[in-house]
């Protein structure tokens, strides 16, 4: 049935999430889709709200020719962290921490992140961190104080922040899921929540469909996404396929980040979706991390993809 | 449609896989010239359907550049993750249509049938 005036594409509502999430959107919807949103500079210096930063896809064990020390370009993007003009509130991980789950390389991923001193690093697992087939090599260091599979939620500052897990029930032949369980949480988690309040997602894989011919989705995203249509503006941040995406749908915008370890191929670029082979002086172009910045009120969500060459 | 169809193949075949013995030490079990290969190659298992009988052996081996790991579709059997150029080589002792996939990209799918 076709209806004229979609709550979700109303200029009201438009004009309410653009607010709210700043310039890099506006450009977006002026000018189609960026490869990077505005800097951060401006909005971060003004002083109210605050900044998080989202790194992914750490794949510490991976070894191949690409990148053959993946534990160098983690360390060089917490040095990174470390360097922001300003102090971050939190740092996210959206999984895939190591490549094989193993507990030594758990162990090398903790004392690298360690580094990040005096804020709050907050996880979701990658599928590369449930190798160990029940997940407990991950549960046993991340999931402490965390529902099911390792799910939660917190607040920073006004913004309610959901932390899903889409990587530990795969059905043959599907995408990523979060299933019932965790749609039902969720359902309740955000039940008496103000609708103005802002929302971030984290999942380590894409909550849209990116890619569904590499997997690139999540297979019940659109049921569990459907408990949040009635907020003007939900931010939805994954990795997983390692480089900058991005897609803006109503109120709703929804971002990949790249991987502190090796790039993927855009989608269809290549037979499959394996690392993307790079020249060795091009590697930090691909690889990166993102700034956050939350502004209550008016004040705008910047969102700055910086590549480690930048 | 699919995952209605391996819910029907879990269900049926249960039974055989309570029964079924496997081993995966290369060295336990007599080599067999009909054993079934599969390779790993661009996020696919080659070839997706293989025949064996009772008792012989699949060995998967992975070309690709990134982690794979063979999971049963009813999980009852599950491969370590498989770097490059490993394999992991299973003995079918039962007759039976054994539906998997990839632990890491589900929409890796592949079938081995036992006479």
């Amino acid at each position: 049935m076709f209806q004229p005036m979609d709550r979700r594409f109303s200029r009201r509502g438009a004009l309410k999430c653009l607010a709210w999430a700043g310039t890099g959107v506006l450009w977006t919807v002026s000018g189609g889709i960026p490869r990077s949103f505005a800097l951060d500079g401006a909005a971060a210096a003004a002083g109210a709200g605050f900044t998080f930063v989202q790194i992914s896809d750490s794949h510490i064990g991976f070894h191949k020719p690409v990148n053959p020390d993946v534990t160098a370009t983690l360390r060089e993007t917490v040095a990174r962290i470390n360097a922001l003009p300003v102090r971050p509130a939190f740092v996210v991980h959206t999984g895939d921490i190591t490549d094989f789950s193993k507990p030594e390389e758990f162990d090398t991923a903790a004392e690298i992140l360690k580094e990040i001193k005096g804020i709050p690093v907050h996880y979701v697992p990658g599928e590369h961190d449930l190798l160990d087939g029940d997940g407990q090599a991950y549960l046993a260091r991340y999931g402490k104080g965390t529902l099911g599979n390792g799910w939660y939620s917190f607040d920073h500052g006004g913004v309610h922040v959901l932390a899903l897990n889409n990587v530990a029930q795969f059905k043959p032949g599907g995408l990523g899921l979060l299933g019932d369980s965790q749609v039902a949480w969720l359902r309740e988690d955000v039940a008496g929540l103000s609708s103005e309040t802002p929302i971030v997602v984290l999942a380590h894989m894409p909550l849209w469909p990116a890619y569904a011919k590499w997997g690139w989705g999540t297979d019940d995203a659109v049921e569990a996404l459907g408990y949040l249509r009635r907020f003007g503006s939900v931010t939805v941040l994954n990795g997983h396929i390692h480089q900058v995406m991005q897609k803006i749908e109503g109120n709703f915008s929804f971002h990949t980040a790249r991987s502190t370890a090796f790039p993927q191929p855009e989608p269809g670029t290549a037979p499959g979706p394996g690392p993307l082979m790079v020249p060795a002086g091009a590697l930090r172009d691909y690889l990166g991390l993102r700034s956050v910045t939350v502004q209550p009120g008016d004040g705008p969500l910047a969102l700055t993809d910086r590549s480690l060459a930048s | 449609m699919l995952i209605n169809l391996n819910l029907d193949l879990r269900l049926k075949y249960t039974a055989v896989l309570a029964a079924a013995a496997f081993w995966t030490a290369a060295g336990m079990t007599p080599a067999l010239a009909a054993d079934a290969d599969v390779v790993i190659d661009n996020f696919a298992f080659v070839p997706a359907t293989v025949t064996i009988a009772a008792g012989e052996a699949v060995t998967w081996t992975n070309h690709d550049d990134t982690p794979h790991q063979v999971l049963a579709s009813d999980k009852s059997f599950r491969s370590p993750g498989l770097d490059t150029g490993e394999h992991y080589r299973l003995v079918f002792a039962k007759p039976g249509t054994y539906g998997y996939y990839c632990s890491l990209h589900p929409y890796m799918v592949g079938t081995v049938i036992v006479h």
